[in-house]
């Protein structure tokens, strides 16, 4: 009994983690970025059961979310204009994953007969056609515009009329709860296990009774159901779904998230597109150079932690277990990287954004701040203290990498013997 | 007595290189049979071909009385033939219990399902203890299957493959590259999950194919040149002459 509840515990602080988010951040702007996250979080976990789960590498997937989103906002224009038989607001999401459904079984059908790179390129194929479909077929997409609507169609069965953002947020953050354990019971499925198994060997399940294509097949579809859910979401959060919902922008974003969060993890993606939506939302406003901060830090993910963000939780997770005795040990090298680390991205940033100002004069902007201090690009000074920090730094991260290591060796084999294996 | 496996007449080529040069054999129910042969003999071809891996070129494969020319791999394997292979061909990732619980989930019928957990299925989770008791993993059953020794990696393969409860098992090089005790343990493991089965096994052991074959069949150059009990492929000297000049050459 106590090993259920345990086993509980994390959905039950998720559950009241979402139903307590607009109680803490009340603005409107918090609000729609809240139930953003929360449909790029089902998004994130659909994309996983691909990339994940199944060894699928997509640089489609966002057709499934765009086309649902493209559906949403059609069927809500049709309900206000008296087209379309009335549905619940609430229910839209499911309707949408239908829609997702649908494509996924579709292209599914032709692009998981192969996996590897038959597959990323088949994705990337599809993904081109279906962004071109809606810049040319004007009368149904609406070309670069997109299509704008209106989620207020009447009242909702439970009395919500969705005018209010924070009636979207609940109705995000229930579809969200019921997703995310929809797709973390779908793991421990047979299917799910299969799943996991042609990624590892597609060739030895064949041998074992199992079409490893009726898999991946069978892992598309799914995936794209829930993409989809995503992406009526999408349309009923923002009121408005383009071309970029479909484009490979999306399709690279989630592909982004997922790996960044931990892609060998099922909390990874929840982890990722929670930072980089998060990150996205605050940094556009502020900088020009957001993308590039996100390339770097998608590289730099890939080359030193390809366990992503969870992964390194996960690396850690037996010496927090084993107790403050064992973590204190980590506390000065990591630190001491930590304090290196962060003067070479500082240093970095700086030389960037002044860059960034120079290549762009035209701007409207008068002054340059950066980390709100004031910086004169056009003198040597602060060039000299951001090269200065960003040198320092670096050679900081190489002095103290090697201790840090060690150390969370060490620290990991204690927790090791403490614990038994 | 009933045929198990019968190959006839069966061909495979690689381009203009003639691999299995007419392959006839036939395997009782019940039978323990070793295919011995020098190295590139075509041993593992022929169970590329008995398998589904590849279809062969000409000929045919019956499974009892099922023609099996040319169906996939999972086709055959569900209609009860299963095999392992000569290099360990595992779930790398996942643990040693699910590798095992993957293994029988399609023999137990429990498909492509997606709306019941691994965890609720007593049958899965009952003969999953059961073989991982029999192949000796069942302490090491939450480990990575990627992260086992050799030797139990290869535990692991059989285990893999006798999991789904095929009635006929076909092992390539069970015991290669193992020590003579790991040896023996492999071999009074083979002896115990295929007991009332039929076992073909290709082998370049010869001690583990006299102790546990009951008929041998040489192959070389893509050809079976004798098939026997091992007291009259010990003595055949045409079986001595080519295996052995073979072997030399």
């Amino acid at each position: 009994m106590s090993a259920r509840l345990a086993g509980l515990a994390p959905w039950i602080g998720f559950a009241l983690l979402l139903a307590l988010l607009p109680q803490v951040f009340t603005s409107g702007f918090a609000t729609v970025t809240m139930s953003q996250i929360g449909l790029l979080i089902v998004f994130a976990l659909a994309y996983n059961m691909l990339l994940g789960q199944g060894g699928m590498l997509s640089f489609g997937h966002a057709i499934y979310f765009g086309l649902a989103g493209y559906f949403t906002v059609h069927y809500l224009n049709f309900v206000y204009e008296g087209d379309a038989p009335w549905v619940p607001v609430s229910l839209m999401p499911l309707l949408g994953g239908l829609v997702g459904l649908f494509f996924g079984i579709l292209v599914g059908y032709v692009s998981t007969r192969r996996a590897g790179t038959t597959f990323a390129m088949i994705s990337l194929g599809f993904g081109e056609m279906v962004t071109a479909l809606t810049l040319v077929l004007v009368a149904i997409f609406n070309g670069e515009d997109g299509i704008q609507t209106d989620r207020v169609i009447g009242d909702d069965i439970f009395g919500a009329t969705f005018g209010p953002s924070v009636e979207v947020y609940y109705l995000v953050a229930c579809w969200c709860f019921l997703c995310v354990a929809a797709m973390f019971m779908l793991t421990r499925t047979p299917f799910g296990r299969m799943s996991n198994a042609v990624r590892d060997n597609p060739e030895r399940v064949e041998f074992i009774g199992y079409s490893s294509q009726r898999v991946r097949w069978l892992a598309f579809s799914l995936s794209s159901f829930f993409a989809g859910i995503a992406g009526a979401l999408h349309a009923i959060n923002i009121e408005h779904v383009g071309f970029e919902q479909v484009s490979i922008i999306q399709s690279g974003l989630v592909l982004f998230m997922v790996y960044i969060g931990g892609a060998g993890n099922f909390a990874g993606p929840i982890i990722g597109a929670t930072l980089l939506y998060f990150l996205q939302s605050t940094l556009t406003g502020v900088t020009e150079a957001w993308l590039l901060y996100l390339g770097v830090l998608f590289v730099a993910v890939i080359l030193f932690f390809p366990g992503g963000l969870a992964g390194l939780i996960v690396m850690h997770r037996p010496i927090w277990r084993a107790g403050l005795r064992v973590m204190a040990p980590l506390a000065a090298p990591y630190a001491a990287f930590s304090a290196a680390l962060l003067a070479a991205v500082l240093g970095a940033i700086g030389i960037v954004e002044m860059l960034y100002y120079l290549s762009s004069r035209l701007s409207t902007e008068t002054e340059l701040s950066v980390f709100g201090v004031v910086v004169d690009p056009g003198g040597p000074a602060a060039w000299a203290a951001f090269a200065a920090a960003a040198a320092a730094g670096a050679f900081g991260v190489r002095k103290t990498w090697p201790a840090a290591a060690a150390a969370w060796s060490a620290a990991l084999a204690e927790a090791r013997a403490r614990l038994g294996p | 007595m009933m045929t198990a496996l019968k190959l006839s007449g069966l061909r495979k080529s690689f381009g203009k290189a003639e691999i299995i040069r007419g392959v006839d054999l036939e395997i009782a129910d019940g039978e323990r049979h070793a295919i011995i042969g020098p190295n590139g003999a075509g041993k593992s071809t022929l169970y590329n071909l008995v398998s589904g891996r590849f279809p062969p070129s000409a000929g045919s494969v019956h499974l009892f009385d099922t023609d099996i020319t040319g169906m996939t791999p999972f086709a055959i394997n569900r209609l009860g033939l299963t095999r392992s292979f000569q290099v360990t061909n595992i779930f790398a990732r996942m643990s040693v219990h699910d590798n095992i619980r993957c293994g029988t989930l399609f023999a137990l019928g429990h498909r492509y399902a997606w709306w019941k957990t691994v965890g609720m299925l007593r049958d899965v989770t009952a003969r999953a203890e059961s073989i991982l008791r029999e192949i000796g993993l069942w302490e090491k059953r939450a480990m990575p299957a990627g992260l086992l020794s050799y030797a139990d990696q290869r535990a692991l393969e059989l285990g893999v493959a006798i999991a789904g409860g095929a009635e006929v098992v076909l092992l390539d090089e069970p015991t290669a590259g193992m020590s003579r005790s790991e040896s023996e343990q492999a071999v009074a493991l083979i002896r115990r999950v295929s007991q009332g089965k039929t076992l073909v096994i290709v082998e370049h052991d010869m001690g583990v194919v006299f102790d546990i074959a009951d008929r041998i069949s040489v192959l070389v150059y893509g050809e079976i040149i004798a098939t026997g009990a091992p007291a009259e492929i010990r003595a055949s000297a045409a079986v001595r002459e080519a295996y052995l000049g073979a072997e030399a050459a």
